[in-house]
């Protein structure tokens, strides 16, 4: 077949079954906007490229599909990078497309010239660079597999505009061939039997679970793993709502803010099953007092994460959930029970509850998460900005469902849940999708209020409003005497007029009693909502463990 | 335990890869010693040799990340008797004839070559281990190095047995 370059991208997105793409045209992307105009494809214009790529990669975590952005040269792929590298840290599958100047300019430093393949070999799985036209379709093909396969992640595409104009025979492959690239995922019989009979002999077992829980699907196979051997669960922040939070066995998320009960238990395990997690330092605290009674089973796609922060007892390479699968097969027979440690657990549990119920006005964020979470349904989606907000809302608030719950965690990145949020609601828009924000957070991408208000998308932003970079001023109060520097934000900007400005709704909540109306009021106009809950400024994230501390020296405050 | 470790990497031939490579070791302060690319039997695959010092657990995460990257097909681990061979080229001042002579005379203990002769200087090339080419350029140091290229290792292991953690 003989067609454009700029149409051999479409088709061969039609074939991976993109519906939406999220981005800004500029001069190097014409000829594939030219061809994107009364396409099946749906482009959702954003305000800032960033944005885009944070969409797409919130359209991804939502959805398990892969997410798709695209950025012209020049400053439009370099305002992509931020967005590429939140999803490569959470192992997300996106796949960005840049344009690049034509192929004869190359390396003149040509207007608007950068260098994306080469600025993003950090923060992608993989990146390429067509060279000729003929080889789109088998290019695009490999950027999608290595995107959603194996432990998944960005993918990005320079694309010279002079590629996009000229003419070539194309064939589109079914599939293609990675020499170098072939995901284990079937585990080792041998090291699953170790892993099952470990945890047979175990006094005091723990499933730790993480992300890649979610992204394999295995929910249902660890729901199942865990009732019949009767394992506490933990989570770190990419792990919740893969294991349902008002489960009896159940502890929340553990780390600096994690839940007293999860550090202690954990702290105190013998054995540890630890599912498609990473031990990152937010979770494990410092790591030469993690779990210092504990060996370590660990499960992951990843051989790299094997080892790599904390020592492993018995490594299992492979896919969570064929894995869970295999090790349900050989543990259904042979059930040891430990009444001891669970009775201790129900004891932690019952000891550390976390508090909500404050009164106060200004309102206690506890309190306005309490009210949120009351008003959510099970398979509403929940996005969060960063900072305290964030960790509030990881902290109190409780997720039952696989992606229902997206936040930036391995870069913690401000201004990534509001587009994060519109990717969200794209990808379901049946569900309600709410960001947790943090003012300084969404300050960050609110220009894509225009995004939701044009193209139609009502997601719903709650503006934690403290006036402060909260959790570095929180920092600053703990632990450099109260010398608030450089965080406080001031009384701007009014949000209600901000909506009103962008033609989308706005709503002011002071007292506890309003929280829940609002949000309701929210999600059922219909119309992109930003409510700003005035918070008491000085507000904390309790428990916390102090950088360099031990999950068990969580403090309460 | 610290030692000098040496791995083989069958890399595809795309553009980037030793940027790709060379930019993990970096990101993640993986102190590389010497590395050496070449071709290999195969059209499009090359073949790398990568040395650095460090303990096993070191060694490990490298050879994993190397791994993780696409293009890298395969990783090798080379024995403590593997075939290790670097090549050094060094232009020594050679005006005193005495110095000439016995630089002559080094070069055929250590079956060197002298590739090129000057009015006043000369090249030597110096094929072997490691440690031969060293013991050589410390020889010949005292007459004067007027310039020195060391190439890379580039390493083999002996016999027909399977190799290394293919992916
Ligand atoms: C892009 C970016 N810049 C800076 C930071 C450092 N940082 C972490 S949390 C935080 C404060 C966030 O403030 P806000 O969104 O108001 O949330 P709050 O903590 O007040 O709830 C900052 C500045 C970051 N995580 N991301
Ligand atoms: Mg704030």
């Amino acid at each position: 077949m003989k067609m454009r370059g700029a149409k051999a991208i479409l088709e061969s997105l039609k074939r991976e079954k993109v519906e939406v793409m999220f981005g800004i045209p500029g001069g190097a992307v014409i000829p594939l906007y030219d061809e994107l105009y009364g396409s099946d494809i749906r482009t959702i214009l954003m305000r800032h490229e960033q944005a885009a790529a944070h969409a797409a990669d919130g359209y991804a975590r939502a959805s398990g599909e892969v997410g798709v952005c695209v950025a012209t040269s020049g400053p439009g792929a370099t305002n992509l990078v931020t967005g590429i590298a939140s999803a490569y840290l959470d192992s997300s599958p996106v796949v960005a497309f840049t344009g690049q100047v034509p192929r004869p300019m190359i390396g003149k430093d040509a207007f608007q010239e950068t260098d994306p393949v080469g600025i993003t070999m950090p923060v992608t799985k993989h990146n390429f660079q067509f060279y000729s036209v003929e080889e789109i379709p088998y290019i695009i093909k490999k950027a999608f597999k290595i995107a959603r396969t194996g432990r998944p992640g960005p993918v990005l595409i320079d694309v010279p505009k002079d590629v996009q104009e000229k003419e070539g025979v194309m064939k589109f492959p079914k599939d293609v061939d990675i020499i170098g690239y072939n995901p284990t995922v079937k585990g080792h019989p041998k090291q699953i039997k170790k892993a099952v009979e470990l945890l047979l002999k175990a006094e005091r077992p723990i499933a730790l679970v993480g992300g890649g829980v979610i992204i394999s699907g295995a929910s249902k196979e660890l729901l199942e793993l865990v009732e019949l051997m009767q394992l506490p669960v933990v989570t770190s922040l990419m792990g919740k709502g893969a294991f349902p939070e008002d489960h009896p066995l159940a502890l929340g998320m553990i780390g600096m803010h994690g839940r007293k009960a999860g550090n202690f238990a954990i702290s105190d395990a013998d054995v540890i099953l630890a599912v498609g997690c990473r031990f990152s330092d937010r979770t494990t605290g410092n790591v030469n007092c993690f779990a210092p009674e504990a060996k370590v089973i660990h499960i992951d796609i990843e051989p790299a994460e094997i080892g790599k922060n904390v020592p492993v007892e018995v490594p299992v390479v492979g896919d969570a959930r064929q894995v869970l699968k295999e090790m349900l097969a050989l543990a259904r027979t042979k059930v040891k029970k430990h009444p001891a440690w669970l009775e201790k657990i129900k004891r932690y549990k019952k000891e550390f509850q976390p508090k909500m119920d404050y009164d106060d006005v200004p309102l206690m964020p506890q309190r306005v998460i309490k009210e949120i979470m009351e008003v959510l349904k099970e398979e509403d989606i929940v996005v969060t900005e960063v900072g305290q907000c964030q960790m509030w809302a990881a902290h109190f608030l409780s997720r039952t469902r696989s992606r229902t719950f997206i936040s930036s965690g391995g870069l913690g990145t401000m201004g990534f849940g509001f587009p994060a949020s519109i990717g969200a609601k794209m990808a379901r828009p049946d569900r309600n999708v709410i960001d947790i924000a943090g003012d300084g957070s969404f300050m960050m991408n609110c220009q894509e209020l225009a995004t939701t208000v044009v193209e139609d998308i009502p997601v719903v932003v709650g503006v934690m409003n403290n006036h402060y970079l909260g959790m570095v001023r929180q920092w600053q109060e703990l632990f450099f005497d109260r010398r608030y520097s450089g965080v406080y934000l001031g009384e701007v900007p009014d949000y209600l007029k901000l909506a009103e400005a962008f033609g989308a709704e706005g709503i002011r909540v002071e007292k506890p009693g309003e929280i829940k109306d609002a949000v309701k009021e929210a999600f059922s106009c219909g119309k992109p909502t930003v409510i700003d809950f005035v918070v008491k400024p000085e507000s904390n994230i309790f428990p916390m463990v102090p950088p360099g501390g031990c999950l068990k020296d969580i403090i309460e405050g | 335990m610290e030692r000098e470790h040496v791995l083989v990497a069958l890399v595809e031939d795309e553009p980037g890869v030793m940027q790709r490579i060379s930019g993990m070791f970096t990101r993640r302060h993986f102190n590389i010693d010497t590395i050496s690319v070449g071709h290999t039997e195969k059209e499009g695959i090359s073949r790398m040799t990568i040395t650095f010092w460090g303990d096993d657990k070191k060694a490990e995460q490298i050879i994993k990340q190397l791994n993780r990257i696409i293009e890298v097909i395969k990783v090798m681990k080379m024995d403590r008797d593997s075939i290790q061979r670097e090549l050094a080229l060094i232009k020594l001042n050679t005006s005193d004839a005495a110095v000439r002579r016995e630089i002559i005379e080094y070069t055929n203990i250590f079956r060197a070559k002298i590739v090129d002769v000057g009015k006043d200087s000369m090249i030597v090339e110096v094929t072997g281990d490691p440690d031969k080419v060293d013991a050589f350029v410390k020889l010949v140091t005292p007459f004067g190095i007027k310039e020195l290229a060391v190439a890379g290792m580039t390493a083999m292991n002996r016999g027909s047995k399977p190799q290394g953690n293919g992916k």
